[in-house]
């Protein structure tokens, strides 16, 4: 009950401020600072104006959002599924870590978007580059994580796991991924965010299609409603990944005590 | 009876620091052999080379007549921390199974799984997560887990001393009728005199660190025991009275006249009941 009425708080007061923006921005009528009605109609005619057959979605969509869409999840994917394998194999060597340290610490130093040109000038504009600048940028985080998590596997279970002569793939996919579950996602999370800034950074710069492209487009056509549009569409993204995520991470981890107090402690679990 | 352990002049280092020097004895089939020695002397280090855990520097241990080297097939363990050695994100059916996905197909796990906690008096517990019980709970699957197991033998490694003296006097009773009613060979190690008279076929002695074998006791109890008549009783008595004395001794022989035994193995007792409520409210404050 606590956690519904928090919730609608929250949405009561983001009503609120738009309101306010809306009569602010009328009064001002500005160019560059349109009023979300008129962004909202804007958003309508460009994205959802199709014919019924493919759901009122338009011809923009398919080109733009599910091309974007698919490069940052794409990009996020390989970053996980490299960054988790890579970590727990460092995480668990004693030494791998003493070696590999320093490399990693000045890597995930460079700002990812400096590292679009050498992209572009290794592959082709497009896809390639995209998903290298998405998958350099993200892995960061679910690596050192999953180092960390691998790590946090007591010395107990441990020796749990070899008196009962746990098999290899038992011992990693039984035990040690488990244990380092909740580290893993906390990198992810901070990697969804971080795949939705260089699916834009990257498509700003070499591009002929998605969310960042018809961006930028907009803007150098002075459209100025479809611009925020694209802005905000940028932010409804965001939140309904983070949501999903959530969402997975609140069942996968159902298992963890402090979990389901954090859960309930943060209402939404976001 | 046939041999089940044979230990022959075990020794480990870590280090230049001697933590067992020299151990030999031997565990018959079907019996419990519970091993007492002073916190720190090396009781842990002893289940961990016995189980091949980590390698012994000096003697051999043999398993049902073959030589142990790494981790045998067929032993288990159960520790103390039974809070560590539970896994917490597999329900207590799952961590049954666990160890067992390695020996047998999916249908019989589950079989050995149900059986086991129905052994410790867990039925309806199974799809729980460890988390959801009692710290008595939390070890009795960890007995659980151990039994289904089917080891040729079980070590455990002060399994009692997490819990309080209420559930402790459960679990040692729970034991004695598991070991009875499945004929299982138990090596168990303890700090506790009483616990180790009370649940004993034998009691190996050690002494402070390094340890070594000050005193082979057998346990002359009848196999049925309770926790007040048997306590009461003075073959109990007189054992528990020993066995402190051989610790507090150290192994030598102090001249009987100066003894009031009751009075030392009392302050033995009463010191390393103190111990362990200090421990056990680390512990606690350590979780909170
Ligand atoms: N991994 C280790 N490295 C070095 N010394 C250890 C290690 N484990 C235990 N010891 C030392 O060996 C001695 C015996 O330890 P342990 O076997 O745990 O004793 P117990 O279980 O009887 O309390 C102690 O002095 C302890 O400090
Ligand atoms: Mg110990």
């Amino acid at each position: 009950m606590r956690r519904l009425r928090s919730a609608a708080s929250g949405w009561i007061v983001l009503l609120v401020l738009v309101v306010l923006w809306e009569t602010a921005t009328r009064i001002a009528g500005s160019l560059y600072f349109p009023p979300p009605s008129q962004i909202a109609e804007t958003a309508r005619q460009m994205w959802f104006s199709g014919p019924v057959s493919s759901l009122f979605l338009t011809d923009v969509v398919f080109e733009d959002l599910f091309a974007s869409v698919a490069r940052m999840l794409g990009g996020w994917a390989i970053a996980g599924v490299l960054g988790v394998a890579l970590g727990v194999l460092l995480g668990r060597s004693a030494t791998a870590m003493d070696y590999c340290g320093p490399i990693i610490s000045f890597l995930r130093a460079i700002p990812p978007p400096t590292l679009v040109p050498v992209f572009l000038a290794l592959f082709t504009l497009g896809t390639p580059m995209q998903l290298a600048t998405i998958v350099f940028g993200t892995i960061w985080p679910i690596l050192l994580n999953s180092v960390d998590g691998a790590r946090s596997v007591d010395e107990t279970k441990t020796e749990t796991a070899r008196a009962f002569r746990v098999s290899t793939v038992d011992w990693i996919f039984g035990v040690v991924l488990p244990a380092a579950s909740p580290k893993i996602f906390a990198g992810l999370r901070i990697s969804l965010s971080l795949s939705l800034v260089l699916m834009v950074i990257s498509e700003l710069v070499g591009s002929t299609e998605g969310i960042g492209y018809r961006l930028l487009y907009s803007q150098r056509q002075y459209d100025f409603p479809a611009m925020w549009a694209s802005i905000v569409l940028l932010g409804v993204l965001g939140f309904l990944f983070n949501t999903g995520l959530s969402a997975i991470e609140r069942r996968v981890l159902a298992w963890q005590p402090a979990h389901r107090q954090a859960a309930l402690a943060a209402g939404t679990g976001a | 009876m046939s041999t089940m352990l044979e230990v022959t002049d075990l020794g480990h280092r870590y280090g230049d620091h001697t933590a067992i020097d020299r151990l030999s004895f031997t565990v018959a089939a079907g019996e419990l052999v519970c091993i007492v020695g002073p916190s720190g002397c090396g009781k842990s280090t002893l289940l961990r080379t016995l189980s091949g855990l980590v390698a012994s520097t000096t003697g051999h241990v043999a398993l049902h007549g073959d030589e142990v080297r790494g981790v045998p097939d067929d032993l288990a363990v159960v520790f103390q921390d039974y809070s560590r050695s539970l896994f917490p994100w597999l329900t207590v059916q799952r961590n049954v199974e666990f160890p067992l996905k390695r020996k047998v197909s999916r249908a019989e796990r589950r079989a050995r799984a149900a059986e086991a906690l129905e052994w410790v008096g867990l039925s309806g517990a199974g799809a729980k997560y460890p988390w959801q019980l009692s710290g008595g709970m939390q070890q009795r699957v960890a007995i659980a887990r151990a039994l289904a197991y089917r080891p040729a033998l079980l070590l455990m490694d002060e399994p009692f001393a997490s819990v309080d003296a209420q559930t402790r006097f459960e679990l040692e009773d729970l034991l004695l009728r598991v070991r009875r009613e499945h004929d299982t060979t138990i090596l168990l190690v303890t700090h506790d005199i009483d616990e180790s008279v009370y649940l004993g076929d034998r009691v190996l002695v050690l002494s402070k660190s390094p340890a070594t074998i000050v005193a082979n006791l057998k346990v002359d109890l009848p196999a049925e025991r309770d926790q007040i008549t048997t306590r009461e009783s003075d073959t109990f008595v007189a054992l528990r009275a020993e066995t402190a004395r051989l610790l507090h001794g150290g192994g030598t022989v102090r001249p009987r006249v100066q003894a009031d035994p009751e009075g030392v193995a009392a302050r033995f007792l009463a010191a390393e009941r103190a111990e362990q409520a200090a421990q056990a409210s680390k512990r606690h404050a350590a979780q909170n």
